[in-house]
């Protein structure tokens, strides 16, 4: 008990101080002006403990990816492709549709050279990916389910990548962008701290941007009705209606692709949607963009804002190749599945193209930065939002801390009052193991958050458990008649095995908490995990180390203050 | 001298363990059948639906938001206006809580049509062609005064310099609003300090300060909230199994059995009193029922291991002595420990906002039979577990079954049974 007072003692300081330095400066070499006032010190601990969203505000946003999507737009791309093979080699069609995500049917006119299809198909479909079986004129083609998986995985990396490269448009500050829940649910999880306009982020972010550029079937032309352009189209299968937004038929591109300035009626908002008859067929599509940005129409570089676009070199051969051979035919500027505006082509364009409509300069901006990005994969839905405002994040902050503090001190006063002088010991070992428990999160990078204060509470609550065990247990020792320094190296001994059960059982379960558990439940593991291994030692070794110390004081020790 | 809450305290605890029994049985069927009749009060982590928290600038009437979310389309029964339970601080008195399920098909479209419905009702303090200080962001503000441009900034300043300015000012208005709890009633109110004076004008006439900030949001779609849950019924399972296989290394296995028996207790009357009292639960709930199986844990421990302990010293006492006096020499300790972590979590309860309010509640209960279950129910059941044993070993006759004693030959006599 008394021996080894001073080396124990040395051990304990250079672990209080490896702590202080680690919560109070961190992972790197001290600075001159580390201490230098308060504030400085509190920045420091600042940038140290990093707090969860919760409790500093910011948006956490989980969505999923509907992966599906793009393996149906695959199999619907492979029926086209299909029937266009087939035309090819002088097999006539009479239906080819998708079955369902993986599965398409095609019915051919001549049964007798079905097997002829189904090889020439597969080769262009890819032997590996699909599998196809004859019956009768019908060939059924699936794709493989591994196959499937794959392509749903990629379309969730690639929607990944979009999103980083949108929210770096942002400008955000540390966002995290990672994989959510289990393999097939496509689900991603964006923690986006401190945003100043969270649903202008969100909204950007999940924006679709099938940005096409496709020919207006014959004459200018709009319907009043969908049924009345059905009518017109007939049965043919090259073209579709389409609803209109901008019916300003008049506007016009010079040879640079900059509209010939008009007068330009904007669309009543409250007007009945009309329809377009336009290819099915696109001219150039997103991916053929190299650039886009926002600019504004009026001469003082305010207001009338539109979309400016930059075709890629080989984008901006087949678009002039086009606009030379259809001088004074309509250009329909197609944006997921609507005719943004539909100018008629004056001269040859080669690169450059404008979308107008009704845009803010907001709003102008962000579709260019999604344009930009790239078209997502498969459209984006979200699944949950938790959105805190910097303010409440403050708020609870502070009553959080106010009340722990106020439990805290409640509990010292306690353990000085009943125990005296062995509770100052208690105090000293409950502090050490705070900031051991500090120390810890940042060494590993924790983050803390809400539950995770329910973590500290509960670590406290052992700690000071762990004290009550061994000062009851040497009361014990005593009040059987031990002399002082027996009754204190007993009660140590025997409160031990106690102090080894409870804690390893919490570290048992926090554990399976840590490995198996998700957002909150792992923020608790985290905290409580680090508490426990600072007890252990703060309430073994360092308070043992103290007891030590006062008895070695005297050569007999005949009295002890608990 | 010493201070001591209990001088060599000799009750007769396991004495009373019938009536303990009963009285655990009777909350527990209470909260049982309210848990299957009434169900919980499940809260939009759980439920899915959406939670915001919208702070005015005044403390708003109830009657009044529930009049605008009904003419924005809400059914006044489906939409649960609640405010915080303290009224300390302005910021608590101007809060409310806006609750609802999703009627929406977007997750997050009933914020956007709450949010809207508020601002067409509360519109008067915010003209259409301004901005509404108290829900844009920095960003948009900065925008629209530099496309005003009051200060004629843009012909004096270098390019680019005029956008950076009109930006740090609208930086500082936000930073002044978000320390003020989220509003701002009067744009007169913010200091200008460092500012062109004239930026206030510029302010006025770009922004006025509308009546409310929705300061949180939570969103939560149906899928999501199930799977949080089952989860975390999951993971507590799992980690329930592990703490007994651990107890039953370190002791025995009847001993891992009596412990977590104790701890489902615990939590069966946690989750009773919730939905007996149709208390909310969120998500920090689980996180308080994680704690509290570590506290129900820990306090039957302590227990057992004084038997444990207590036994290898005295082999002749009988268990149900034994497991007696274990529970009174702890009895302290058992007390000081319990009444010092229940007067912290109180201080959360009291203190701790809004938001700790569930998780503060649970742990308060928790806490409280996590305690209790360690004497009432973890230590008769173990000492009713050895009891049975012994009396399926009749033949055991040299030593009387009341006085049958240590757990090591209870547990040797059990296991030869077969080759007598």
């Amino acid at each position: 008990m008394r021996e080894n007072v001073l080396q124990r003692a040395i051990v304990i300081l250079v672990v209080t101080l490896g702590c202080l330095y680690v919560t109070l400066i961190g992972w790197r070499s001290p600075r001159l002006d580390d201490f230098k006032s308060l504030d400085q010190i509190k920045r420091n601990l600042a940038a140290n403990i990093k707090l969860g969203l919760d409790l500093k505000g910011g948006s956490h946003l989980v969505m999923q990816v509907m992966a599906d999507e793009a393996v149906q737009k695959m199999t619907d791309d492979n029926v086209e492709k299909a029937r266009a093979i087939l035309e090819n080699i002088g097999i006539s069609v009479k239906e080819a549709k998708r079955l369902s995500a993986t599965q398409l049917a095609i019915a051919i006119a001549d049964a007798g050279r079905a097997g002829e299809a189904r090889d020439k198909l597969l080769e262009d479909f890819g032997k590996s990916e699909w599998t196809a079986s004859v019956s009768g004129d019908t060939l059924t083609f699936t794709l493989s389910e591994r196959v499937a998986q794959e392509y749903r995985r990629r379309a969730v990396e690639q929607a990944m990548l979009i999103i980083e490269s949108r929210i770096n448009a942002f400008g955000v500050a540390e966002p995290t962008l990672q994989r959510y829940g289990a393999e097939q649910s496509h689900q991603i999880l964006l923690q986006l701290p401190g945003v100043d306009d969270p649903e202008r982020v969100k909204k950007t972010l999940v924006l679709e941007s099938n940005l096409e550029l496709r020919p207006v079937d014959g004459a200018y032309r709009t319907y009043a009705t969908l049924e009345e352009a059905r009518l017109a189209i007939g049965g043919r299968t090259d073209v579709e209606a389409l609803p209109l937004d901008e019916r300003d038929d008049d506007e016009t591109l010079d040879e640079d692709g900059q509209p010939l300035p008009k007068r330009r009626a904007q669309p009543k908002p409250d007007a009945p949607t009309q329809f377009l008859l336009v290819s099915k067929t696109p001219i150039v599509v997103g991916k053929d963009l190299r650039d886009a940005f926002a600019s504004s129409g009026s001469l003082d570089g305010e207001g009338d804002y539109r979309i400016v676009f930059k075709l890629k070199d080989e984008g901006a051969k087949k678009f002039g190749d086009w606009t030379g051979q259809n001088i004074g035919k309509g250009l329909a500027i197609v944006l997921n599945g609507r005719v943004k505006s539909a100018p008629t082509i004056r001269g040859q364009i080669r690169e450059t193209g404008e979308i107008t409509g009704n845009f803010t300069k907001a709003s102008a901006e962000d579709l260019a930065l999604v344009l930009r990005s790239g078209a997502l994969p498969a459209r984006i839905v979200y699944l949950e939002e938790r959105t805190v405002g910097p303010s409440l994040g403050a708020d609870s902050i502070r009553q959080g801390v106010a009340a722990s503090i106020a439990g805290l001190l409640f509990i010292l006063l306690f353990m000085v009052a009943y125990y005296r002088l062995s509770g100052v010991n208690a105090i000293i070992s409950l502090i050490l193991n705070l900031v051991m428990l500090l120390a810890v999160m940042v060494m590993f990078g924790a983050v803390l958050t809400l539950p995770g204060i329910a973590g500290v509470i509960l670590t406290i609550g052992m700690a000071v458990d762990s004290n009550v065990l061994i000062f009851e247990r040497i009361r014990e020792e005593l009040k059987a008649g031990k002399p002082v320094l027996n009754a204190v190296e007993l009660g140590f001994d025997k409160a031990f095995v106690t102090i080894l059960d409870t804690h390893v059982t919490t570290v048992v379960s926090s554990l399976i908490l840590f490995v198996f558990g998700t957002g909150p439940i792992r923020g608790f593991a985290v905290t409580l995990l680090a508490g426990l291994l600072a007890n252990i030692f703060t309430a073994t070794f360092v308070s043992k180390t103290m007891f030590g110390y006062v008895l070695s004081r005297s050569e007999r020790p005949s009295e002890l203050s608990i | 001298m010493m201070i001591e809450l209990f001088r060599n305290p000799n009750y007769d605890f396991l004495g009373k363990a019938k009536y303990f029994i009963a009285f655990s049985a009777i909350v527990m069927t209470a909260g049982c059948i309210s848990m299957v009749t009434r169900g919980f009060n499940l809260g939009v982590d759980f439920a899915g639906g959406t939670k915001l928290t919208a702070r005015f600038v005044a403390p708003p009437d109830e009657n009044q938001i529930r009049e605008a979310l009904r003419k924005g389309g809400y059914a006044p029964d489906k939409i649960v206006i609640q405010r915080t339970g303290r009224q300390l601080s302005q910021s608590d008195r101007n809060e409310v809580f806006i609750n609802t399920p999703q009627t929406e098909t977007d997750v997050d479209g009933d914020k956007r049509k709450i949010t809207e419905a508020l601002q067409q009702h509360y519109g008067a303090a915010a003209p259409p062609d301004k901005l509404d200080i108290n829900l844009v962001g920095a960003s948009a503000l900065a925008d629209r005064l530099a496309e005003r441009d009051a200060l004629d900034l843009k012909r004096t300043l270098p390019p680019g310099e005029a956008e950076k300015e009109y930006r740090r000012f609208a930086d500082h208005v936000m930073q002044i609003r978000d320390a003020a709890g989220g509003t701002l009633a009067d744009l007169k109110a913010i200091p200008l300090t460092g500012f062109d004076p004239k930026m206030a004008e510029a302010l006025e006439q770009a922004a006025a300060a509308g009546a409310f900030n929705i300061v949180s949001a939570e969103i939560v779609g149906p899928q999501v909230g199930k799977d949080l849950r089952n989860r975390a019924i999951v993971v507590t399972i799992v980690a329930c199994i592990g703490m007994l296989f651990f107890i039953a290394f370190r002791f025995e296995w009847i001993y891992g059995v009596a412990a977590v028996i104790a701890v489902i207790h615990d939590v069966l009357i946690t989750l009773g009193l919730f939905s007996l009292f149709q208390w909310e639960i969120s998500l920090t709930f689980i996180a308080a029922m994680l704690t509290l199986v570590g506290y129900s844990m820990n306090d039957t421990i302590v227990i057992f291991d004084r038997i444990r302990e207590q036994l290898a010293q005295r082999r002749r006492d009988d268990l149900a002595t034994v497991t007696n006096e274990a529970i009174n020499q702890t009895l302290s300790r058992t007390v000081i420990t319990s009444g010092l972590t229940l007067l912290s979590v109180l201080a959360l309860v009291l203190f701790g906002g809004e938001v700790l309010k569930s998780f503060s509640l649970a742990l308060l209960i928790g806490i409280l039979f996590g305690t209790y279950s360690s004497i009432a129910i973890a230590s008769p059941v173990l000492l009713w577990w050895k009891r049975y044993l012994e009396r399926r070993q009749p033949a055991a006759a040299e030593a009387p079954p009341a006085r049958a004693g240590g757990e090591k030959r209870a547990g040797q006599r059990a296991k030869s049974a077969p080759t007598r």
